[in-house]
């Protein structure tokens, strides 16, 4: 029997681990309870923190002292995971892995392959992306069974988050990077979402003072690596209030950490036009330096200028170090107005969605202005919206769905003056379409809001408080070739039929659509399959024609079974699609025999698209 | 000074020794079982005869260990060692200066994070307080003119400091803790 709801918290750059007892009979309020995750520090160092940085190095065999390496639970570790491996990776950047989680959604190459660390030597061992997610959470599991052995985490809840723009490719494997770890029993959970839930708990019933049926709560996550939005309803249901998730966003590589890196970039370009010429580990001093700048400025507005001090590699401290200022003119420039610029809501990103998944490297965002990103999603799902008979929320004579509330997540907000900045242009579009200002929901911890959250959720899923509904913010497609005659260069169009419609709940299949594929026995059959985020109205069935180069469509990994030959069936079964979204939250396709009995799971092929 | 039994460690020696266990035993919980089953009653000895208990002289950087960690802390984070080794003399009091913000934003990191540490008096200095009879001679330190009986009158000069909690991280046995730094070579 469980005992403990456990929120993980599995990030781009940092992790975290929540729990919650579920024999309590209630909500945790602001004690929310976090892990300390023992973890190396430096050389023979164990020290327990509530964050984990996502950061795994493969050390040489010579590199360390025999024994310097082990955990409490483990004395012979061949790899590192956390504090120590980030700080010392930064110096050995061949032998690190991060932004791991980014790979894992990164459908341009193959997931189930050794590929990290990237571009390395070949002399290091290099691992896949799932590898390294299933030896962090590996790394979690332990340090849980260290602190409760008597309450193993294979045994209990285990609540995992995902980027609500995770498409089904994603999610799966992150399901299964929880298996390969020994975690059985597993959820999903989008992260907007999860923040929104710590924000209940934080409240408790004072929450129904802050939102009211009507609302429409925008959640703004800006993680290390990601940034992620999703539109939450707040609806009244025989008198109680009901919360929808109504829409998500598209997968942006760009976060917090990317501000950073701006930041420093723009300090060493003037460094270096003053002659001055930093090495590798400089740099990450001067980015870590830039961060506490930053910090520092937002946190006191009437600092004018910040001092920054990179200081000497070498044991010559005072005469190695390298000074720089940053001032206010230029950190504004740089991060307020460069991340978060005043742009009017018909702006849209310059290549704002992934186009082709050829490209090798991670994919990140090629517009760095998340406000602009804002706008795109908004101003996409009213039309979404507009299409549809029964909009969730009132879209008609506007220019973009107009939320009344917004909800940040991530470390990144901790200075105020960027939320400051997003609700600037908030209101200002919602001015200009003859909306009302929006409020921010406050309160929520920006760093640990995620895996407390989770934790809650685990919680409250078991009926004791208010759950948030939504089912898939994707509509499924299956890829139909249409036959006609081979024009050479050119693709035959693609045409798409619907498998799973928008909103799918958690535990049910979708019906069975009318058409018929003929799979042959003994070999792979594979399927493109697509999805999109803006399409509510699909029905299981319907064919869409040319879906390729529709920027309404997305492609994600093909989907593939072998039906296994038998001696009584001929070469050719007739089957039709089905999809199922699972308790867990991950989809699943078969196929299910025309004349008979047969049904066969249809895999998600993360390897790489040919 | 009295006889003692030459196998005994000295007075200064136990002291050092008690030191050490206050904060293994802090730092690392197996380290306080296993002395916790020292503190238990002996059980009867079995043997009459008188045996002679060995000695385990600890060199002193494993006695002292957990003040070289300290040492290595406050190196790692604030670069302490770097700059108390460095001739300061040779450098202006700006570039001395721009150093200091290194130093001191990283040691007060490893202060706030292994430490607690607070005022032992909280009133501000300056003002004038009673120092109560029985006061703890240990934590308040009376000067100048010192005559008479407590209670006494007198103005607070320095409030004192107290780490009121220590929580230093739990290092390897089998590493060497005289090596505050290691040397770094980029290939």
């Amino acid at each position: 029997m469980s005992r403990f709801s456990i929120g993980i918290d599995l990030g781009t750059t940092n992790s975290a681990v929540s729990y919650f007892k579920l024999d309590e009979a209630q909500a945790r309020g602001t004690a929310q309870t976090m892990l300390g995750i023992p973890q190396i520090t430096a050389i023979g160092t164990v020290e327990a923190k509530n964050l984990l940085p996502s950061f795994l190095y493969l050390p040489n065999d010579q590199e360390f002292p025999v024994g310097s390496l082990a955990l409490p639970w483990g004395k012979d570790r061949k790899y590192i995971v956390g504090e120590f491996a980030r700080s010392h990776g930064s110096k050995v950047p061949t032998r690190l892995v991060s932004s791991a989680k980014s790979w894992l959604c990164h459908a341009g190459v193959n997931r189930l392959e050794p590929i990290l660390p990237w571009q390395t030597p070949d002399d290091v061992q290099r691992i896949s992306p799932l590898e390294v997610a299933a030896r962090y959470l590996t790394h979690i599991r332990e340090a849980w069974d260290f602190q409760f052995q008597e309450a193993q985490l294979a045994e209990q809840e285990v609540v995992l988050t995902v980027p609500a723009s995770f498409d089904a490719a994603a999610r799966d494997l992150t399901l299964k990077a929880a298996q390969q770890a020994g975690l059985q029993n597993v959820t999903l959970i989008e992260e907007p979402q999860a923040a929104f839930y710590a924000w209940l708990e934080e409240r408790g019933e004072s929450f129904r003072k802050h939102i009211k049926p009507g609302d429409v709560v925008l959640v703004v996550d800006v993680g290390g690596g990601t940034s992620d939005f999703s539109l939450i309803a707040v609806t009244a249901k025989e008198g109680e209030v009901a919360l929808t998730r109504i829409a998500v966003g598209d997968h942006i590589l760009l976060g917090g950490d990317n501000m950073d890196l701006t930041l420093a970039h723009t300090v060493n370009l003037r460094l270096a036009a003053g002659g001055k010429k930093l090495d590798a580990w400089q740099f990450n001093a001067l980015t870590f330096a830039c961060r506490q700048a930053k910090e520092q400025m937002f946190a006191d507005p009437t600092l004018e200028k910040t001092s920054l001090v990179v200081p000497g590699r070498g044991s010559s401290l005072i005469g190695g170090t390298i000074k720089a200022e940053l001032s206010r003119v230029e950190l504004a420039a740089v991060l307020t107005d460069g991340f978060f610029p005043k742009t009017a809501v018909t702006d849209v990103p310059k290549n704002a969605r992934r186009t082709g998944l050829a490209q090798m490297a991670l994919p990140y965002a090629q517009d760095a202005g998340i406000t602009r990103h804002l706008a795109a999603f908004l101003t996409r799902q009213r039309q979404a919206m507009a299409s549809t008979e029964d909009a969730p929320v009132q879209v008609a004579d506007r220019k973009f769905v107009h939320p009344t509330a917004i909800l940040f997540n991530g470390g990144v907000f901790k200075a105020a003056a960027l939320k400051d900045r997003i609700l600037e242009v908030l209101n200002d579009w919602l001015a200009a379409d003859g909306g009302q200002p929006a409020r921010e929901l406050a309160g929520a911890e920006l760093d640990l809001a995620v895996a407390r959250g989770a934790a809650y959720f685990g919680w409250a899923r078991h009926g004791h408080g208010l759950r948030i509904r939504g089912g898939t913010a994707r509509a499924y497609y299956v890829g139909v070739e249409t036959a006609m005659p081979a024009v050479p260069g050119m693709e035959p169009p693609v045409k798409a039929l619907c498998v799973a419609p928008f909103g799918m709940e958690e535990g049910t299949q979708a019906d069975v659509p009318p058409q018929e594929f003929g799979l042959v026995v003994g070999e792979p059959t594979r399927f493109r399959f697509f999805s999109s985020s803006v399409r509510r109205d699909d029905r299981v069935g319907v064919m869409v024609d040319d879906v390729v180069d529709n920027d309404e469509f997305e492609e994600i990994a093909p989907i593939e079974t072998t039906l296994p030959a038998r001696a009584d069936k001929d070469e050719l079964v007739p089957v039709n699609l089905q999809a199922a979204v699972t308790e867990i939250g991950t989809l699943e396709l078969r196929c299910l025999e025309k004349s008979g009995a047969g049904r066969w799971k249809l895999e998600l092929n993360v390897r790489m698209k040919e | 000074m009295e006889n003692q039994d030459p196998s005994e460690p000295s007075f200064g020696a136990r002291i050092a020794t008690a030191t050490a266990c206050f904060f293994r035993a802090l730092a690392n919980p197996e380290f306080a079982r296993r002395a916790a089953a020292l503190l238990r009653p002996a059980p009867a000895p079995v043997t009459a005869a008188p045996v002679k208990p060995a000695t385990v002289e600890l060199p002193p950087e494993r006695l002292h260990a957990s003040g070289l960690t300290v040492l290595s802390l406050l190196q790692r984070e604030g670069r302490l060692i770097d700059f108390l080794q460095e001739d300061v003399a040779t450098f202006s009091d700006a570039e001395v200066g721009a150093a200091a913000r290194v130093i001191h934003s990283g040691c007060k990191k490893v202060l706030k994070e292994y430490f607690t540490v607070e005022p032992i008096l909280k009133d501000a200095e300056g003002a004038s307080i009673t120092v109560p009879a029985g006061f703890d001679a240990q934590r308040i330190r009376i000067t100048g003119n010192v005559t008479g009986q407590p209670p006494f009158r007198g103005t607070l000069k320095h409030h004192g400091w107290e780490a009121t909690a220590v929580r230093l991280p739990s290092v390897s046995a089998t590493l060497d803790s005289r090596v505050l730094v290691a040397a770094e070579v980029e290939l």
